[in-house]
């Protein structure tokens, strides 16, 4: 009773929370009512179903009762428990930030049910085992993010919205197309039971990897990989800054985790090639987000870059699909996840206070906010990974994989892109809190009570997360089995069969 | 339909529209399109169809109707709020599967029984219609919000 209630309540939670905002109607205050208590019941089943399942293993339940290579099973093993727990953090905290910065009439129209179907979308794609279940919920939370990105409908949100939406449109079909092409060759959809299928395979290899690079097409799309990041910068910059912490914390990243996913379950015949072709698009896309992160004084498109920068990092660790690179690559994906969040709601609340998007036109703002001054520099070391901070641990673990594996070169470019964030982030700081300000700058009065602690309590998740790793590592090594060793992913139909 | 076409500037091609015969007929077919849908989503359990089918079909009745008559005139006749319809669709399609873990059966694993009702016989009695009768009403529903919204009829 329990393992069929628990897997399915991050994905139930925020459905019935939004179909109850649907019913109540245009009411912000019941809404962000409903929201808040939603995102802190989620916060805790996630917390709770993290304990269960390092104490009784992954959980799985087959809805409908259909037994599972047939039916649709939903696998909530380590990586999707943490997963869904820090979507579950960064959703609360983005929610309580919403309150005093979406504005009246956003909220007024379906702002939060939108953000509730979006997670639900998300939490979905996480715990799916089933391989086309997770591309109905990439299109659930795609859905909802089209109308994120548009409401308010200011000309910019529509230009990059419809952008946004032909990308995602073009990348989705070729999904079912890669999704068409696995079944002609596995003839299932469960991801257990097409690893179980594949490692038996002795077919062509060339439609393997044909299958592995149309999936690369399709996530790196959606994370934004190098060469298909086009529509990245101008979309993440269009929609107000709570709806950018949620594209920016959590959909890139249901990319990388689809990615992680699928090239160890699914492409493991022809790693010389696949795997190859990843490492090689991941630091290309740290070159690139270097470029742009160093190019901008724009804090928003700055931060922006750094996303591209940690899904590159993430990816290395991911490509070299062994122990450490793995950990790296979990421990780098969740400790991103939350300070992406802070750093947008930290950017965020000083464009509301100033009005200001651009870091050259600021200064001296260190007298007026000392602790949101220093808060900034603690999540800008915690980014660039400086060691007590858990950016560290990752990305130790991935230098280490790499060099393990021979790849001195991608082991150095990950190194060295570190320096690059600090030096970028740390620019912003230096140009936003030290200093004089070029013209005087205006403070706009606004309330700002809950921007200030959802910023600095997503900080504070990320400093606690950093102190505490080596505490949570026997739960990250769980996780990261499941990648290196992906027959502990497939283990659970070994009792059905 | 009218008064989009009076506001686009089509006022000739309105006066010279002839209504009659599509006014008619659609009467007659919309209960038998009607009727169909019913048909169509009754039969889904073992056979094509469904409550998706059933919707559209529904819908594109009630399209019908606004094609051959206008907005308010349909609003008279079908009072419905479609944000409510909407509504009441996802939370039927949400609360019943949730509900069947009472039956400590795994999520979405409907339950059926059958019961003898005096006229018609052994019946069949499924969760998966309550399921489904919310998916009716939110494909049905969400159709005709945006119909009603891209002809730009509803205030």
């Amino acid at each position: 009773m329990t393992t069929n209630i628990l897997p399915m309540l991050p994905i139930i939670l925020p459905f019935i929370a939004g179909v109850i905002m649907l019913f109540i109607g245009k009411r912000p205050i019941p809404h962000r009512m409903v929201s808040a208590v939603t995102g802190l019941m989620m916060v805790g089943i996630a917390a709770f179903n993290i304990y269960y399942v390092y104490k009784n293993g992954a959980m799985v339940t087959f809805i409908s009762n259909w037994s599972a290579p047939f039916g649709i099973s939903v696998v909530y093993d380590m990586v999707a428990a943490l997963l869904v727990f820090t979507t579950s953090l960064v959703m609360f905290f983005v929610v309580i930030y919403s309150f005093q910065s979406i504005g009246y009439e956003r909220e007024r129209y379906y702002y939060y049910p939108m953000v509730m179907f979006m997670i639900t979308g998300i939490n979905g794609a996480f715990t799916t085992g089933d391989i086309f279940n997770m591309f109905v919920f990439f299109e659930v939370f795609l859905l909802a993010s089209y109308v994120l990105i548009t409401l308010g409908s200011r000309k910019i949100q529509l230009q990059e919205g419809f952008k946004y939406l032909v990308v995602n449109i073009v990348s989705s079909n070729f999904f079912l197309i890669g999704l068409a092409y696995l079944y002609s060759v596995t003839g299932s959809l469960n991801m257990a039971d097409i690893h179980i299928k594949l490692s038996n395979y002795d077919g062509s290899l060339a439609i393997m990897t044909l299958v592995a690079v149309v999936f690369i097409f399709v996530f790196a799309t959606k994370a934004g990989l190098f060469p298909l990041y086009f529509w990245m910068p101008g979309s993440y910059s269009a929609p107000p800054m709570p709806v950018i912490a949620l594209f920016g914390a959590l959909l890139t990243k249901v990319g990388v985790y689809a990615i992680a996913r699928t090239f160890s379950l699914f492409f493991t015949s022809d790693t010389a090639y696949t795997h190859q072709v990843l490492l090689l698009l991941a630091l290309l896309t740290i070159v690139a987000g270097c470029i742009g992160a160093l190019a901008y004084t724009d804090m928003k498109k700055v931060i922006i870059y750094n996303i591209m920068i940690a899904i590159g990092v993430i990816i290395v660790g991911f490509s070299m699909m062994d122990y450490a690179g793995t950990i790296g690559g979990m421990y780098y994906l969740i400790h991103d996840m939350i300070i992406k969040a802070a750093l947008f709601l930290l950017v965020g609340f000083i464009i509301y206070r100033t009005g200001k998007n651009d870091a050259a036109d600021l200064g001296g703002l260190i007298k007026q906010h000392p602790v949101v001054g220093w808060t900034f520099f603690i999540a800008g070391l915690s980014l660039a990974g400086v060691p007590p901070f858990p950016g560290f641990f990752g990305k130790l673990y991935i230098v280490e994989s790499a060099f393990d594996n021979g790849h001195t070169f991608s082991a150095i470019i990950v190194l060295l892109s570190s320096l690059i964030v600090l030096y970028s982030i740390m620019k912003v700081f230096i140009k936003v809190f030290w200093g004089e300000p070029s013209e005087p700058i205006e403070l706009k009065d606004i309330k700002s009570d809950k921007l200030l602690f959802s910023a600095i309590g997503l900080v504070i998740v990320s400093t606690v997360f950093g102190l505490s790793a080596d505490f949570l590592f026997p739960a990250f090594e769980m996780a990261a089995e499941a990648f290196y060793n992906p027959s502990s992913y497939s283990n659970y139909l070994m009792g059905v069969e | 339909m009218k008064s989009t076409l009076k506001r686009a500037g089509y006022n000739k091609v309105q006066r010279q529209m002839n209504d009659v015969f599509i006014q008619f007929t659609s009467k007659v077919i919309f209960l038998i399109i009607l009727l169909f849908s019913v048909n169509l989503f009754l039969a889904g359990h073992y056979t094509p169809g469904g409550g998706f089918v059933g919707g559209l079909l529904a819908a594109s009745a009630i399209i019908l109707l606004l094609m051959a008559y206008d907005y308010e005139t349909v609003k008279k006749m079908i009072p419905v709020n479609f944000h409510l319809m909407i509504s009441l669709g996802l939370a039927l399609a949400i609360v019943v599967p949730t509900l069947l873990f009472l039956f400590g059966a795994p999520f979405f694993t409907h339950q059926h029984t059958y019961v003898t009702v005096p006229v018609f016989g052994e019946v069949a009695l499924h969760t998966a219609v309550i399921f489904d009768v919310g998916v009716f009403l939110t494909v049905a529903g969400t159709s005709l919000l945006i119909v009603t919204l891209v002809g730009g009829t509803e205030k």
